[in-house]
């Protein structure tokens, strides 16, 4: 019996996307949100979980994805980071899925960028590939233009 | 022993209570080596010693034992006044109280003495006890063994465990024979009576003894983290009481309002009384200052006198702790550096003595601690000339930094005025560390100094962390909270008074409060965010200032909503938004949404009232400076030359920057003269400069009397000095500015590209040309001018 890992899976964009179950907090619907002014272009805004205030990360932005259609209300992955909880925003959330480490593949050489440090690989499932995130990576609030332009 | 649970239990009651005994004996030592002839402390400090050994022997403590026990054989010579306290035994004695110290948290982390080794620390006790031959009179020997202070544990277990007198004889009769355990452990032995019985007689006896200690019935003691647990759901309580009374606002229910009402009285007194549970006197930390004092001065030669004043000030006990490093190190280096040897201090007219001064005080909902000395002071141009010399800053830097800029270069990391590192100073936290540490806790600090008179470090640091209370203000439609702390007044501009209330000064806008100019900060625009046309529409122009405190400048924040005040909970940003210097912190509103805390100092700098922000980012380019070995860059002093144009000269060329009221300008001729150090400044006005020839004569007039200060580039061209008028300084920029091209105006040199800006970069020389030929014609400076050309 190869190890098996569970995986929370959700839709970016029409792709789909996993974070090891064990990092995951919970999941809650879209919530309001305070916004940042002056922080990085990632960060969504603020959100109180229940006494918690998590920061939101636009995981669509930090993927250097399309930006969300205006109007849509982004469901909220809390995830466990090393500084705290963090919210990552995605369009719609999937199923729990069991995996076995076969199915794991790096990602190909040709997916390149900043992408590539967040992205650990694929798993091969029925008919479609389940991108691996990893969470610290993902939870990192600098976007690279803009770490170009702090720079100045 | 046997009862081995009530044995730990009876260890932990043990170490807290000599903790305490032992914090008390540093303070009488100090005390009594000022004052030798005061009999009260010196039987305190006997007590103290003596109650630590009796329990300590009990306990099976020996090795602890034979150190309390020479300590108070030394100390009962004293007390017969066979001996007087000299400052050899005061170090000695001291020492002791180290030892045992130790020894206590060896027994705290596993229960045991530790392998230590006190025989040298015992020897100097034991010599020590010599008394001179004159005065020497055999003490007795019963003295060694039965100690004279009544109730002894005998008495006191005749009366609690009915032991016979008998008895008692018989197991000191023991002890006379050479038995070295202690009467109740005899007493045990021979089954007159329990163990716990010698443990409540102990008990008894230490209370007894201690009865001039605070009233321990009264008082119970907490663990802290139970307290810091309790604080935390009186803050969420606070949260929830906010959303209820929204609510209940809204329900217009009269038997709602009045319980919610009742709610929100309850839950302020609560936190209020929870707050205090958590706040200590300063004085708690203070009282080992003497000691550290005594020690420190004693160890390069000095004399001292520690004064306290508000020691009864209280502060929350998270910020007690923060604080205790950074005062101790402050008052170590007073000692150290600041006040000078005794000879030094009589030559200079001084008292032998020199003064340290604590000094903690309430101002405006923040604590002040000051640490005063009277001593030498601070050297301006020796910190001047280490900061050059370590690239802490550049010489150009250090011309224009003021007084205080320059005093406060101490706190930079890697910066010590020292001549030599001593083992006081130099070690373990530096000046850096007191800055971050204070800042840590959202304090700041300050030095003040006098050459010859002393210095005085400020710091100010809040009450508390958790709970502070707030102006909420909405601005784009968001809401943001002012800690009221940094709060001063509010004002509201009506429509029809904007037009004339608000000014610009070349474009910058301000507002008259009472008589004085107050810089206006648009909050929306700071944070870059768009104004909201529907609100400013219902406002019906009218503008709102928050007038603001910010390190001692005051400036007005307009934002579009002002809303009320709240108590809030102050949460912490993550690590990576706190690069967003503008915000201090999050907080939850009553309607369970979040708004950010604003940090008054950011905005402040962000909108570059606060000087500090140059010069922030003048340190914060310095070690960028040190490594950019590009030879192509250069560094230039940005600023707006006449009708806001971007100049730059190279900042190799400035001497110093300055600011000079317009009443200190005075005319020679038509050329603008200033008094500078003992010499006449001729000021080059750039506007004059800059102007068709032909229009120059209308333009030099004597400066309008009620214009603002002007800003004066201090330069010096081939053996000349000369002030140049500018409009304001702008900013001082590294850059390699390749990109030029011809100037299209005399005076400048060529357009060159800085921080992506094209700038004119200034041609001195020609300046000066067209400076001295417009002067020529009626100024007699000009032609001293000429002379030195």
């Amino acid at each position: 019996m190869a190890h098996t890992s569970q995986f929370c899976t959700f839709y970016l964009d029409k792709l789909l996307f996993g974070v090891e179950l064990k990092g995951v907090q919970e999941v809650i619907r879209s919530l309001e949100m305070t916004k940042v002014p002056l922080a990085p272009a990632v960060v969504s805004g603020l959100i109180n979980l229940r006494g918690q205030i998590v920061t939101a990360v636009d995981l669509r932005r930090r993927l250097e994805l399309e930006p969300s259609p205006p109007g849509a209300l982004p469901m909220n992955v809390v995830v466990r980071s090393d500084d705290g909880s963090v919210s990552l925003l995605v369009d719609e959330i999937g199923d729990v899925v069991e995996v076995e480490e076969t199915t794991f593949e790096p990602p190909p050489e040709t997916l390149r960028g900043s992408v590539r440090n967040m992205i650990l690989g694929v798993h091969k499932l029925n008919g479609r590939l389940m991108h691996v995130l990893d969470i610290e990576k993902a939870c990192q609030m600098v976007d690279v233009a803009e770490a170009a332009a702090a720079g100045r | 022993m046997s009862e081995s649970d009530n044995d730990s239990s009876i260890v932990k009651d043990f170490l807290i209570e000599s903790y305490e005994n032992l914090d008390r004996l540093d303070r009488e030592l100090v005390g009594l080596e000022k004052n030798p002839e005061d009999r009260d402390a010196l039987a305190s400090v006997f007590r103290t010693i003596h109650t630590i050994k009796g329990t300590c022997g009990f306990l099976g403590f020996n090795k602890l034992e034979a150190v309390a026990h020479v300590g108070e054989n030394l100390l009962t010579r004293l007390r017969d006044r066979q001996l007087t306290l000299t400052p050899e035994i005061t170090t000695a004695l001291l020492n002791m109280v180290d030892a045992v110290r130790q020894m206590l948290g060896e027994i705290e982390k596993d229960g045991k003495e530790g392998e230590r080794d006190d025989s040298v620390l015992i020897a100097t006790l034991t010599r020590l006890q010599q008394v001179p031959a004159a005065a020497a009179a055999v003490p007795q020997a019963a003295n060694e063994v039965a100690e004279p202070l009544p109730p002894n544990i005998g008495d006191i277990l005749q009366q609690t465990a009915g032991v016979t007198v008998a008895e008692i004889r018989l197991a000191t009769e023991k002890q006379r024979e050479g038995d070295p355990r202690r009467l109740g452990e005899i007493l045990v032995e021979h089954g007159a009576i329990r163990p716990a019985d010698v443990v409540d007689a102990l008990r008894i006896q230490q209370s007894n003894r201690v009865a001039a200690a605070p009233a321990s019935d009264s008082t119970i003691r907490v663990d802290v983290g139970l307290l810091d647990k309790v604080m935390n759901l009186v803050g969420e309580l606070v949260l929830a009481r906010n959303q209820v009374l929204q609510f209940a606002n809204r329900m217009k229910d009269t038997g709602f309002l009045a319980a919610s009402q009742r709610l929100n009285l309850i839950t302020t007194e609560l936190q209020a009384g929870v707050m205090k549970t958590r706040m200590q006197p300063i004085g708690n930390i203070w009282s080992q200052f003497p000691r550290t004092v005594r020690d420190v001065a004693l160890g390069c030669g000095k004399e001292v006198r520690i004064e306290m004043e508000g020691k009864e000030t209280e502060l929350d006990k998270t910020i007690i702790e923060a604080i205790k490093d950074p005062l101790t190190h402050l008052v170590r280096n007073s000692v150290d550096h600041g006040i000078e040897l005794p000879e030094v201090r009589v030559k200079a007219g001084k008292d032998r003595v020199g003064r340290l001064i604590l000094r903690a005080f309430h101002e405006g909902g923040q604590v002040i601690i000051e640490i005063g000395d009277d001593g030498a002071g601070l050297n301006v141009e020796r910190i001047r000339k280490k900061a050059v010399e370590r690239a802490v800053i550049t010489a150009e830097q250090a011309t224009r930094m003021s007084e205080r800029e320059i005093f406060n270069l101490i706190f930079l990391p890697g910066f010590s005025t020292a001549e030599k590192v001593s083992n006081v100073s130099g070690r373990g936290v530096g000046m850096d560390v007191v800055k971050t540490n204070v800042e840590k806790i959202g304090g700041t600090v300050d030095v003040q100094s006098t050459m010859g008179q002393g210095t005085t470090v400020r710091v100010r640091i809040p009450l508390t962390l958790a709970i502070i209370p707030a102006l909420i203000v909405t601005c784009s439609g968001e809401r943001y909270a002012i800690p009221q702390v940094n709060l001063l007044e509010l004002v509201r501009l009506k429509a029809e008074e904007v037009g004339k209330g608000i000014e610009l000064v070349h474009g910058a806008p301000v507002y008259r409060l009472r008589g004085r100019l107050l810089p206006l900060v648009y909050l929306n625009r700071e944070l870059s965010l768009t104004a909201d046309a529907k609100l400013s529409a219902e406002s019906n122009g009218a503008v709102n200032i928050v007038v603001l405190q910010a390190d001692e400048r005051q400036f007005g924040l307009v934002v579009d909503q002002i809303n009320d005040t709240e108590e809030i909970v102050v949460k912490p940003l993550r690590k990576q938004l706190k690069t967003v210097k503008i915000f201090a912190g999050s907080s939850i509103m009553g309607d369970g949404r979040v708004a950010l805390i604003l940090d008054v100092l950011g905005v402040a700098q962000h909108a570059g009232v606060v000087a500090e922000t140059r010069d922030q980012a003048v340190a914060d380019k310095a070690p960028e400076e040190a490594v950019a070995t590009d030879a192509d860059k250069q560094t230039f002093l940005l600023f707006a030359g006449p009708g806001g144009s971007r100049m730059a000269i190279p900042l190799s060329s400035l001497a110093r920057l300055e600011e000079f009221p317009v009443a200190k300008v005075e005319m020679s001729g038509s050329q603008w003269v200033t008094q500078y150090r003992g010499n006449i400044l001729p000021l080059i006005r750039l506007d004059v400069v800059l102007a068709r020839s032909s229009e120059r004569l209308a333009l030099e007039t004597p400066p309008r009397p009620d214009a603002g200060p002007i800003q004066v580039l201090v330069l010096n061209h081939e053996g000349r000095t000369f002030g140049l008028v500018v409009e304001r300084i702008l900013d001082i920029v590294e850059d390699r500015a390749e990109v030029r091209s011809a100037a299209n105006r005399p005076a400048v040199l060529y357009d060159v590209i800085i921080g992506n800006r094209v700038t004119e970069l200034l041609d001195i020389p020609a300046i000066l040309r067209i400076a001295d030929v417009s002067a020529l014609r009626s100024s007699p400076v000009a032609s001293i001018a000429e002379v030195a050309n």
